[in-house]
């Protein structure tokens, strides 16, 4: 888990993930917050292992997540803002109600 | 003599011959230019497709129809000697009309292939109603489909990816990153100079796409190749729904949806625009109305190599012996032919009987 420096731990925002309440620098990415909170935001599609925010610069997309009910979000290409409710997925995503299915 | 035989160009179409060289013992040089070449085989939709083809044109028919035949075998040997799974099925191709006209342009379309192909080509067309026994998901501006059992798809990539994979580990020499400045023909071979080295070959078979009008003229070969650009969007993975590979959208085992195709003569410009990125996103849409809110998350562009009647120019020299050129733009569809007889061909084998019907003198006047 990565550790916010001291000196920005200035004007730190609220937001939820999956439910739970987390604090993080405001002006940071949905993907850094996430790397403060979780070691792996989501399980690959494929293969089913652990994923989390690499490239932070919209290329990897490996920091995929639900945010406030829109599902596969590139989080490093969102800025993190309060009261904002950030989902894990936990699947591909489906198609009619633009909510996360299991795949098996 | 360095190699029995020279090819030129490392995309489907020279990686396929090298393959089946090689399982029959050749020395073969694969040579390959580097990035700055066109890069058709990194860029195309990955279909297996028989449906339309040669339907003015018996002899690509057949051609086609035995191509894709070869390619469950071809699939099977490839994964078992590399383990890359190139997610190859064969569950039959879709194309969608949207009116009667292109309803009927179709039907008469399919029934000339069929009779091409001397019966052997299977399709049906489909009314509304019965494609959406088969896909629920179509709109109703989707009048009907035609639909041949024929017809695969493959994910492009891990097939160049297992080819490669083969020739490290066979009797290629992959030499990437090389220009091949000149070609003469010398007395029982040949004598290729690179950006990097001079190399002697017995044989020489130019693959290069739409260099191989340069090349072709080296060897006094005419190969009328020019680009022709299309432009695909993938979408973001999303719940399996699409179970067939269809013209226009085909989903992957992944999950992602690639949405193609357009033709333009745009030159050697292989970049994308944004009103054809428009059109080929609003087709899907109109054909898949809950494709509105899927992101698209990549967009590229790559140019086929285009011959004047849009089939494969296949050509040995008659006065330069153990030359060869080889153009088409269905380097997936004709991957597992060309490491089959046109590999046997360009190593001194006979002919194929149909090989002889791709000459371009069809194109003389």
């Amino acid at each position: 888990m990565f550790r916010t420096l001291t000196t920005v731990r200035r004007n730190l925002i609220r937001f939820t993930l999956d439910g739970q309440f987390h604090q993080a620098p405001a002006g940071i990415s949905v993907a850094a917050a996430l790397l403060t909170a979780v070691r792996f935001s989501r399980r690959s599609v494929v293969s089913g292992r652990g994923r989390g925010p690499y490239c932070m610069m919209g290329t990897c997309f490996d920091c995929l997540v639900c945010i406030d009910g829109e599902p596969n979000q590139q989080a490093c290409m969102v800025t993190l803002r309060e009261g904002m409710n950030i989902e894990t997925q936990t699947g591909i995503r489906d198609l009619d109600t633009g909510t996360t299915a299991d795949m098996d | 003599m360095d190699y029995d035989i020279a090819v030129i160009g490392g995309g489907l179409v020279g990686s396929s011959i090298a393959y089946g060289l090689s399982k029959k013992g050749h020395g073969v040089a694969l040579l390959d230019e580097g990035d700055r070449a066109f890069r058709a085989s990194r860029g195309n939709f990955g279909l297996i497709w028989v449906q339309g083809k040669g339907w003015d044109f018996p002899a690509y028919a057949k051609w086609t129809d035995e191509a894709a035949g070869l390619w469950p075998a071809f699939d099977a040997e490839l994964q078992e000697s590399t383990g890359v799974d190139l997610g190859y099925t064969r569950p039959g191709g879709m194309e969608f009309c949207f009116d009667e006209r292109g309803w009927n342009d179709l039907n008469d379309c399919m029934a000339r292939v069929r009779t091409n192909s001397d019966g052997a080509f299977e399709y049906e067309m489909l009314e509304h109603a019965e494609l959406r026994k088969r896909i629920p998901e179509v709109s109703s501006a989707v009048i009907g489909a035609s639909y041949s059992p024929r017809d695969g798809h493959v994910n492009p990539l891990y097939l160049l990816r297992a080819l490669h994979q083969r020739l490290d580990a066979g009797r290629v020499d992959y030499l990437p990153n090389r220009h091949v400045d000149s070609i003469e023909c010398l007395h029982g071979g040949f004598e290729l100079r690179t950006n990097d080295e001079r190399l002697a070959a017995g044989r020489v078979v130019l693959c290069a796409g739409i260099d191989n009008v340069r090349l072709g003229k080296l060897l006094g070969l005419n190969i009328p190749v020019r680009p022709n650009r299309g432009q695909l969007l993938i979408t973001e993975r999303v719940q399996h729904f699409l179970n067939y590979p269809t013209l226009q959208v085909r989903q992957t085992r992944e999950g992602s949806l690639q949405i193609g195709d357009s033709q333009e003569d745009a030159g050697r410009d292989d970049g994308t625009t944004t009103e054809v990125m428009n059109r080929l996103a609003s087709r899907a849409v109109s054909i898949f109305p809950m494709l509105k809110t899927v992101h698209v998350v990549r967009a590229w562009a790559a140019l086929r190599v285009m011959t004047p009647d849009g089939k494969p120019v296949y050509q040995q020299s008659s006065h330069c012996q153990g030359a060869f050129g080889i153009a088409c733009h269905s380097g997936v569809t004709l991957a597992a032919i060309h490491a089959g007889p046109v590999a046997d061909w360009v190593a001194g084998g006979n002919p194929h009987p149909l090989i002889a019907r791709f000459h371009p003198d069809r194109f003389d006047v």
